[in-house]
């Protein structure tokens, strides 16, 4: 309610503005004056102003934004990439408030410094070959090592080694997730979207060999420091597992299997301990697919391997739950 | 169609081959849609700083159905977001900006009568029209319009029984996307043909101004790009409508298994993205000619390095075409391949960072005349550095994978190609009106509304970076489903705040518009002491541009304050004097 009344109480000065504005119109017409025209001390105004609000105004409040909400920058990271990702982007961000916070002064610097009087002259320069190859040479080596870098980081995640990674399956529809764990031959059972009935929710095969151990879950459970490798499948439209804490993004595409792997360095219980009790490891939907997507969330835990242990022993097999109902 | 005419009401105001009275078309029906986008933008803002809340101002507007006892309904919710960034990316930074400043520079600034084909720009805008006219039906539908974002990625805009802006609404997208697809060729090949054709005796191509440089490099990149997008949308049409299977494979929608197989969403996005990224510099490269001539003009200094500020402009171009797929680089595509677009992606920072230099230097010991012109383009400038730098981070596969699709894209996107571009077309009509409507526009409306616009894009665009980057997603209803979230709320409410502010100062921008249109004060033919041709002109609007003889070009856009000149402006159609280089 207050943004409207704030948005009415503008409105309103808005209108008051324009009057002030005509009748000034008019006085400036009455001392034949031309009320439209560039006078110096519009200049000297404007200028003082593009420094202020550019220069001060801006940059401050960029500052201020850092100062305040820059604890929201980027979650605790809590998968072994996810630490290198936050280097990369430590220094990347580095590089960035590095140049911005060169080049914004100096364009509100030089908006002030030359702003422009009746009798003055500009400097003719059209163009000065060395300055420009300079200016040209050197973001490219600024480029340089930020592009092999982001490379490497970017190989490093998407090669890595996963034959020895828990496989888990992550499967989306309208609007929520399921989990499959492939049991233990690590292997996913085949599956296809025409078995998809009553509780066989992901379509399993239940003729294959490898699909008798998978197990159904509604939540995901993780081994701290333990490798897991995601298969994303989808039953509808695009979505997009996001956990944000893991540094993993992965979309679900209909008709194809994608997949991310990683190993979460931190349980839910230390996490809960650095962040609060209310703390925990979730999975968001992040590619727009309808009116409850943003509401679509698992819960994901990581754990000891005794705790994991105990809890996926009592999980009872797809094939078990199909028969006993 | 070389001398002027009698015209009637019909032909002078409705179907005028007169390519200034088409911009101004263009623009009027750009400005239309642009107050319809940001009505929406706002809309959605309420919901999002206060979700939940109930709104008298959302049932106003979206009537009980939509808006249930004044809360936005969530499926509407997205269909505004589509609709949203439909018509300000296509019809306001599109049509709106290349529309106008092409037909009505064009021919101006090159000292031609008019376009080389005058009746196919009347039919681009006519399609233009009907495209309008076909979206804003889309409105009305009963099941909503489109709302699978303007992306449009099947399958969720390819099923109705997925989200019911994939119904009727969809269809009359697509169809207003394909008119707007033909007005946009139409109008392209016309801007290639006319500049490359039609330019006056000694207009060479290495004096011509820095806005046609830059409007023939976006005709050029229009024309090989949007009939991508035209093939892309039909095959959609197909899918929805026939039943083939481009797009669609193994999909139980409404606990129906459909017989689609075999097809894949990321060929779509591969063909959309073939426009879509494109579609980024078509928006924004206008913007960087008029910014380019407002500030050497108001600088009164030639625009330093010409010809490094068009060779960056086609370098930026040509990587626009091999870059598409760092919009993909989560979606499951080769991990290869987003190392090859990370690596273009970057380098387009090269010939930016040249414009930027460029730009600074150009400001250096300048003698600055602060029209609204000037600031809006100096603003330009700001915001293309604080947008084109974030670019790095999301150019970069492994940043990418932590702020994909979340709020630091919605940022990093709105202020290098919205208010980039916003700036641009608002420096275009403050600095162009005196020649459009032979008027001035009030000095100090302009002043004020740049100085509200600056200050509250900011406010509404850079706090996102930090909701993105605490990893909030984008086109969320609400975020409260997530305890991680909640301490953001703050920050959605100043977003909120400097909306409404940045939206109702706009309506300052139009008043001042329609009021300078008639009651301005009567402009002088050249009253910026330009050089280009078009200040040549008189002040009545005549078909034909110029009364007599058109001019021949002498010299290069950009002799301001030349030493040994009388004045600090010499027009181009002024022959060098004796002994005199020409630059």
């Amino acid at each position: 309610m207050m943004s409207i009344l704030v948005g009415l109480i503008i409105l309103l000065s808005v209108i008051v503005l324009v009057q002030i504005l005509r009748v000034n119109e008019l006085v400036s017409e009455v001392k034949d004056q031309d009320p439209n025209e560039i006078t110096d001390k519009d200049n000297n105004i404007q200028g003082i102003l593009t420094f202020s609000i550019f220069g001060v105004l801006f940059l401050g409040f960029v500052i201020w934004q850092f100062k305040y909400w820059g604890v929201h920058i980027l979650p605790p990271a809590s998968s072994l990439h996810g630490a290198t990702i936050d280097t990369l982007m430590n220094f990347t961000l580095g590089v960035i408030l590095f140049v911005f916070f060169l080049t914004q002064p100096i364009l509100a610097w030089f908006s002030l410094k030359y702003r422009g009087r009746k009798n003055a002259v500009a400097y003719y320069y059209p163009h000065n070959n060395k300055l420009e190859i300079i200016w040209t040479v050197v973001p490219t080596l600024v480029l340089t090592p930020l592009i092999i870098y982001g490379l490497n980081v970017w190989n490093d995640i998407t090669s890595a080694d996963t034959s020895n990674s828990k496989v888990i399956e992550l499967y989306a529809k309208q609007f929520n997730w399921t989990a499959r764990y492939a049991g233990d031959d690590n292997t996913l059972g085949k599956a296809n979207y025409k078995l998809v009935e009553g509780l066989n929710v992901l379509g399993v095969d239940m003729e294959d060999d490898t699909a008798q151990d998978d197990i159904v879950t509604r939540e995901v459970h993780l081994v701290v420091d333990k490798p897991v490798l995601l298969k994303m499948r989808s039953q509808d439209v695009i979505h997009s597992a996001f956990l944000p804490h893991f540094r993993v993004q992965m979309n679900c595409v209909p008709g194809m299997t994608t997949q991310f792997g990683f190993t979460p360095t931190q349980t839910t219980a230390e996490m809960k301990e650095q962040e609060g009790e209310d703390f925990d490891f979730v999975l968001l939907c992040n590619k727009i697919c309808g009116a409850a997507h943003y509401n679509m969330k698992m819960k994901f835990i990581v754990e000891t391997q005794e705790e994991y242990d105990a809890w996926i022993a009592s999980q009872e097999t797809l094939k078990n739950s199909l028969t006993l109902n | 169609m070389s001398e002027h005419h009698k015209e009637t009401f019909l032909t002078k105001y409705i179907f005028s081959l007169d390519h200034k009275m088409i911009a101004k078309q263009f623009l009027i029906t750009g400005m239309f849609m642009g107050v319809v986008g940001m009505l929406m933008s706002i809309l959605f803002r309420l919901q999002l700083s206060n979700p939940g809340e109930s709104f008298a101002v959302l049932e106003f507007f979206l009537g009980e159905k939509w808006a249930p006892g004044g809360v936005l309904d969530p499926n509407i919710y997205l269909a505004l977001v589509t609709m949203h960034g439909t018509i300000l990316i296509f019809w306001v930074l599109t049509a709106g900006l290349t529309g106008t400043f092409a037909n009505f520079l064009i021919p101006l600034q090159i000292g031609a009568r008019d376009m080389a084909s005058a009746f196919m720009n009347m039919l681009s805008y006519w399609f233009f029209f009907a495209a309008t006219i076909v979206l804003l039906c889309s409105l009305f539908v009963e099941s909503g319009p489109a709302a699978a974002g303007w992306t449009i990625y099947p399958p969720l805009s390819a099923l109705p029984q997925a989200i019911p802006g994939s119904g009727l609404g969809q269809d009359l997208w697509l169809i207003a996307i394909t008119l707007f697809v033909v007005s946009s060729l139409l109008g392209g090949l016309n801007y290639i043909v006319t500049i490359l054709n039609m330019r006056t005796k000694g207009m060479t191509m290495s004096r011509l101004p820095l806005t046609i440089w830059a409007l023939l490099i976006v005709a050029i990149l229009g024309v090989l790009s949007f009939p991508v997008l035209l093939s892309c949308a039909l095959l959609l049409i197909f899918d929805r409508s026939f039943g083939t299977s481009f797009y669609l494979s193994d999909i139980i929608i409404n606990g129906e298994a459909l017989h689609n197989t075999g097809g894949s969403p990321i060929l779509f996005e591969h063909l959309f993205w073939f426009l879509g990224h494109p579609e980024v510099y078509i928006i924004l490269l206008p913007a960087l000619g008029i910014v380019s001539e407002v500030i050497s003009v108001n600088s009164r200094k030639p625009i330093f390095g010409y010809k490094a500020m068009v060779g960056a402009l086609i370098l930026i171009a040509f990587l626009s075409f091999v870059v598409w797929g760092h919009h993909m680089f989560i979606t499951g595509m080769d991990p290869f391949l987003g190392s090859v677009f990370t690596f273009t992606t970057l380098l387009i920072a090269i010939p930016s960072a040249v414009k930027v230099f460029n730009y600074l230097a150009t400001l250096w010991r300048a003698n600055i005349r602060f029209t609204p012109a000037m600031l809006f383009a100096i603003g330009f400038v700001s915001t293309f550095i604080t947008g084109g730098l974030t670019g790095i981070i999301l150019g970069d596969s492994a940043l990418d994978i932590n702020v994909h699709d979340t709020y630091f894209v919605v940022g990093h996107f709105h202020i290098v190609m919205g208010l980039s571009a916003i700036y641009g077309m608002l420096a275009g009509v403050y600095h162009w009106f005196p020649k459009m409507y032979g008027r001035m526009m009030n000095k100090k409306l302009g002043y004020f509304h740049f100085w509200v616009t600056f200050i509250s894009a900011y406010g509404v665009f850079f706090p996102m970076h930090f909701l993105g980057l605490a990893g909030l997603p984008r086109r969320y209803y609400t975020n409260s489903a997530f305890p991680m979230f909640d301490g953001l709320s703050d920050i959605n409410e100043i977003i909120t705040f400097f909306a409404i502010v940045g939206g109702l100062v706009q309506l300052l921008f139009i008043f001042n518009f329609f009021y300078s249109i008639f009651k301005g004060t009567k402009a002088t033919e050249n009253p910026w002491g330009s050089n280009t041709l078009e200040w040549t002109t008189p002040v009545e609007r005549i078909h034909g541009n110029w009364p007599g003889e058109i001019p021949t070009v002498e010299r290069w856009a950009y002799d301001y304050s030349k030493p040994g000149a009388e004045e600090d402006f010499v027009p181009q159609n002024v022959p060098l004097k004796e002994g005199e280089t020409e630059h």
